[in-house]
C-alpha cells in the first residue's frame, strides 16, 4: 500500500507541478505568442479600417484563408470528443492521462474557429443581427446553433470530470498561492469533498455527458460542411460532404491532439502517465481514420470523375494536374497515405515517427480544407476567366494570430488547471494493480469506494 | 461554468431574476454545511450536476433569444417592412405584377456596331452609381457551338427559388410578392453565403470604400434603389421595380440601342423595349425562350431568345468588344477600386 501512495503522491505533484512552478522559459513562450496576437490584432485593424479589400479576396473568389481555418479549427476540436467520450464509452482505460489535454484542444479550438467566422465578416459590427434577424432556414444559422451547443457541452464536459482534481487544487494549494487562485479553485471545485454520494453523482453525470456529446459534436463537423453542400456549386454538391467533414474532423483532431501531447510531455516531464504506448495507440487510430479519409475521398472523386459533368472536368484538372496539384498530391501521399505506412512500419511506430505522421497530417488537412473553399469558388459559373487568389500578409498575419491564440490558450490552461485527469488516471492504476495482484476485475472496483478514500487523504 | 447554470436556471425560472439566484447559488455552494449522511446525501451536489447536464441541453434552444428579442420588441422584424420597399405594383384590377425581363440575343451585337462598352452597362452603372468593378448587368460573351461567340447580356436572373435568398442567415436578402429578389444593404453582415450560393455569378461584394460620385451621397438609399454603396455587403442587380412602378423602364433598356432588351408583366402578359409593346407569352413561345442553367430548378425572371446580334447585322466570328468603364472614376474621393 505504500508503494501505492507513493505512486499517488508522485502523480500529483506531477499534475501540480505545471501550476507551482513558472520558469523563465514560459513566460518567453508567453510573451512571443503575445507578440504574435498583437500582430495580428494589428492586421485585423487595418482590415476593419479599410474593408477586407486588404484580403486576397474577390468576388469570384469570395471565401478563402479565414473560411479554411475556421473549418480546420472547428475539425480540430473534434480530437476532445473522439478521446475522451468515444473511448470512455468504449471503455479504454489507455485513454486516462490524455483526456483533459484532449478536452482542452476541443474548447480551445470551437473558441478560436468562431473567431475566424466573425474575422471574414464585412460587417463585423452587425454580428448581433444574426440572433435578432436570425433565420432558420439558413445553414449560417444551423452553424451558429451547433457551435454554440458544441462549445456549451464541451466545456461542461471538460469542467464536470476534472470536479476533483480542482477540489485536489484546491486542497493542496490551501494557503500555498496566491488569493485569485485559492478563490478560483474553491469556486470551481463547487465544494467538492468526495463523498460517496458525489461519486455517484459525478459518475452519473459523466455517463450522461459523455453520450450526450457524440452525437452533438458529429453534428456540428456535419452542419459545417452543409454551408458548403447546401450551394450548387460543383466540388460541393455532395451528400457525402458531412460524413467526409467528420471524418477529416477527428482525424485532424487526433494529428492536433499528438502534436499537443508530445509538447506537454516534454515540456511538464509528464513521461510516466504518457508513454509511447499512447502514441502508438493514437497513430493507430490516425492511420485508421487515414483510410476512412482515403475511401471518402475515392468515393467522391471517382463518382464525379466518372461522368465528368459540367465543370468537374476544370475542377479535377486544377487539383490533378494544375494549379493546385503539388499540393493536393501532397495531401493525398504525404497526408493520407504516409501516416498509414508510418504507423505500421516498425521502425518508425514510436514517439519520433507517430509526430511526424502527426505534422504531416495536420498541415496536410489544413491544405485540404483551404482548397475545398478555393478550388471549389474557382470553378467558372458563367464564360469568363478562371479567377486567382492568393491570401494577402493581412491574412496570413491573422491565421498565424489564431494558431498563436490556440497555443497560447493551452499553455495558460496548462497553468491554471490539472492538465492531468488525476483521479482517473489513479483510479486506472489502482483497477490495474489490483486486477494484477488478486485477479479481480477492473470493474468490480467500485468508483465510490477507493477514490474518494484518495480525495479525502488530500483534503486532510 | 456560469452560461449553463444561467441557461439552466432561465429554464427553470424563466424570468429576469435569475442571474441573482444563479450567484447566490455559486457563491453559497461551497461554504453549505455539510448535509447528513443519511439516504438523501449530497442531494444539493447531485441536483447542481444534473443541472449542469441539463445546461448542456438547454442551450440547444438558443435561437429562442432571438424569438424572445422579437417578443420583447427590441426588433420588430417581422411587421415592419424592410427599409424603402414600396408597395407592390398591380395591375388594374388589382392583381401583383410579376416583373420579367425578356433579352433577345438576335439584336445583340455586344455594341460592336457602334464601337463602344455595351450600352446597357453603362447605362446601369451610370444610374446605380455601381462602384467600379461592378458589372450588375453584365455582357459575357459565350462560344456557340459551331465556333464564333455570342454576347449574352446577364442582370440577375431574379430567381423564383432563389438560392440566395434561401442562405441569407438574417433575410438581408428577399423575394418581394413582384417576384423581384432585393438585399437590404443595411442588414446585410457580409457572410457573403449568398455569393457562394447565386449560381449566375450575379453578386458583387463592396470589399472596401466603394468608389462612387459624391452626388451619389446624397441619394436616399432602399433597396431597390442601393445608392450609395455601403461598405462590407453584398449588391446586385435590384430589377429597377421602383422605377416600373413609375412607368419608366431600368436603365439597362433605355440603354440597348438595338431595343433588345424587353421588361414586362407576365401576370398582364406584356412586355416592352421601349420602341413595341408585345405579348409576353408570344414573344418567349414563337422564338424559342430559354433560361439560363434551366436545369438547377431556380426558375428566373429573366428569359433569353437564343441568337448572335444577326438582327443587329452582327458577324458571330467577330469577338471581342470595349472594356467596360467607370466614367465618374476621377471624381470619387478616396476609392479604392478592385479587381472582380
Amino acid at each position: 500500500m505504500a508503494a501505492l501512495n507513493d505512486w499517488q503522491n508522485r502523480l500529483e505533484e506531477t499534475a501540480l507541478g505545471p501550476v507551482r512552478r513558472t520558469g523563465r522559459r514560459f513566460w518567453a513562450v508567453v510573451a512571443i505568442l503575445l507578440a504574435i496576437i498583437g500582430w495580428g490584432l494589428y492586421a485585423y485593424s487595418v482590415q476593419l479600417r479599410d474593408g477586407l479589400v486588404v484580403t486576397g479576396m474577390r468576388d469570384r473568389i469570395s471565401w478563402g484563408l479565414y473560411i479554411a481555418t475556421f473549418v480546420f479549427f472547428i475539425g480540430i476540436s473534434h480530437a476532445g470528443t473522439l478521446i475522451s467520450a468515444i473511448l470512455r464509452v468504449s471503455n479504454a482505460r489507455w485513454r486516462t492521462p490524455v483526456t483533459r489535454m484532449a478536452e482542452f484542444v476541443t474548447v480551445v479550438a470551437l473558441i478560436c474557429g468562431a473567431s475566424f467566422v466573425v474575422i471574414d465578416l464585412g460587417r463585423p459590427d452587425r454580428v448581433l443581427n444574426v440572433f435578432i434577424y436570425g433565420r432558420w432556414q439558413s445553414p449560417i444559422i444551423w452553424d451558429v446553433l451547433a457551435i454554440t451547443t458544441y462549445l456549451t457541452a464541451s466545456v461542461t464536459y471538460l469542467f464536470v470530470p476534472m470536479i476533483p482534481d480542482l477540489a485536489l487544487f484546491r486542497d493542496r494549494l490551501a494557503g500555498r498561492s496566491s488569493r485569485w487562485r485559492g478563490s478560483l479553485y474553491r469556486t470551481l471545485a463547487i465544494g467538492w469533498h468526495g463523498r460517496p454520494a458525489q461519486w455517484r453523482s459525478l459518475t452519473s453525470a459523466i455517463g450522461v455527458l459523455m453520450i450526450l456529446i457524440i452525437p452533438i459534436a458529429v453534428s456540428v463537423h456535419t452542419v459545417v460542411s452543409w454551408i458548403f453542400a447546401m450551394t450548387m456549386r460543383v466540388p460541393w454538391d455532395s451528400a457525402l460532404f458531412g460524413a467526409f467533414f467528420v471524418a477529416g474532423a477527428i482525424f485532424s483532431g487526433i494529428a492536433i491532439l499528438i502534436i499537443v501531447m508530445a509538447i506537454l510531455r516534454r515540456t511538464y516531464h509528464l513521461e510516466e502517465y504518457v508513454t509511447e504506448k499512447h502514441f502508438v495507440y493514437l497513430g493507430y487510430l490516425m492511420a485508421a481514420f487515414a483510410a476512412i479519409m482515403i475511401y471518402a475521398n475515392i468515393s467522391e472523386l471517382l463518382v464525379h470523375g466518372y461522368k465528368l459533368q459540367e465543370g468537374v472536368e476544370f475542377h479535377f484538372r486544377q487539383l490533378f494536374l494544375a494549379e493546385f496539384a503539388p499540393l493536393f498530391w501532397f495531401y493525398l501521399l504525404g497526408g493520407l497515405c504516409a501516416p498509414i505506412v508510418i504507423a505500421l512500419v516498425p521502425a518508425t511506430r514510436n514517439v519520433r515517427g507517430i509526430v511526424a505522421a502527426a505534422i504531416l497530417v495536420t498541415l496536410a488537412m489544413w491544405i485540404e480544407r483551404y482548397f475545398i473553399v478555393v478550388t471549389g469558388l474557382r470553378v467558372p459559373l458563367m464564360p469568363y476567366e478562371p479567377a486567382s487568389y492568393a491570401p494577402t500578409w493581412v491574412e496570413w498575419s491573422l491565421l498565424a494570430a489564431g494558431l498563436a491564440a490556440f497555443a497560447l490558450l493551452i499553455t495558460l490552461f496548462t497553468k491554471l488547471f490539472p492538465i492531468i485527469a488525476v483521479w482517473e488516471v489513479a483510479e486506472d492504476h489502482e483497477a490495474s494493480a489490483v486486477q494484477a495482484g488478486t485477479g479481480i476485475p477492473a470493474r468490480a472496483i467500485p468508483a465510490t469506494a477507493d477514490s474518494p478514500r484518495l480525495a479525502e487523504e488530500a483534503g486532510r | 461554468m456560469r452560461p449553463q447554470i444561467d441557461a439552466a436556471n432561465s429554464r427553470l425560472m424563466n424570468d429576469e431574476t435569475n442571474e441573482a439566484a444563479v450567484s447566490d447559488r455559486v457563491s453559497d455552494d461551497p461554504v453549505a454545511p455539510p448535509q447528513p449522511t443519511t439516504n438523501g446525501s449530497g442531494f444539493g451536489r447531485r441536483r447542481f450536476l444534473r443541472v449542469l447536464g441539463l445546461g448542456a441541453l438547454s442551450i440547444v434552444p438558443l435561437p429562442v433569444v432571438s424569438e424572445l428579442i422579437r417578443e420583447g420588441g427590441v426588433a420588430d422584424s417581422q411587421s415592419e417592412p424592410v427599409h424603402g420597399r414600396g408597395a407592390p405594383a398591380r395591375t388594374r384590377d388589382g392583381r401583383v405584377r410579376r416583373w420579367t425581363m425578356i433579352i433577345d440575343l438576335r439584336a445583340c451585337d455586344g455594341c460592336q456596331s457602334i464601337g463602344q462598352p455595351p450600352r446597357c452597362t453603362a447605362a446601369c452603372i451610370e444610374g446605380h452609381f455601381a462602384p467600379e468593378p461592378m458589372e450588375w448587368m453584365q455582357v459575357f460573351e459565350a462560344d456557340l457551338a459551331g465556333g464564333g461567340t455570342q454576347f449574352i447580356p446577364t442582370p440577375c436572373q431574379q430567381c423564383q427559388n432563389p438560392p440566395c435568398v434561401n442562405v441569407c442567415p438574417v433575410g438581408a436578402t428577399f423575394s418581394t410578392p413582384e417576384g423581384t429578389v432585393l438585399i437590404d444593404q443595411e442588414r446585410c453582415i457580409g457572410c457573403r453565403i449568398c455569393m457562394a450560393a447565386c449560381p449566375y455569378d450575379r453578386r458583387f461584394f463592396n470589399w472596401g470604400k466603394a468608389p462612387v460620385p459624391p452626388e451619389a451621397l446624397l441619394a436616399d438609399y432602399s433597396p431597390e434603389h442601393q445608392v450609395p454603396a455601403k461598405k462590407g455587403t453584398v449588391m446586385k442587380c435590384d430589377f429597377c421595380p421602383d422605377m416600373a412602378r413609375t412607368g419608366t423602364l431600368p436603365y439597362c433598356i433605355q440603354g440597348c440601342p438595338q431595343q433588345a432588351i424587353y421588361y414586362g408583366d407576365l401576370e398582364e402578359d406584356v412586355a416592352t423595349n421601349g420602341r413595341e409593346v408585345v405579348s409576353a407569352s408570344r414573344l418567349l413561345s414563337e422564338n424559342g425562350a430559354y433560361r439560363l442553367k434551366e436545369d438547377l430548378g431556380t426558375e428566373p425572371r429573366v428569359y433569353y431568345i437564343p441568337g448572335h446580334g444577326e438582327a443587329a447585322g452582327r458577324d458571330a466570328f467577330d469577338p471581342g468588344r470595349s472594356p467596360t468603364e467607370w466614367p465618374w472614376m476621377e471624381r470619387a474621393e478616396g476609392a479604392v477600386t478592385w479587381r472582380r
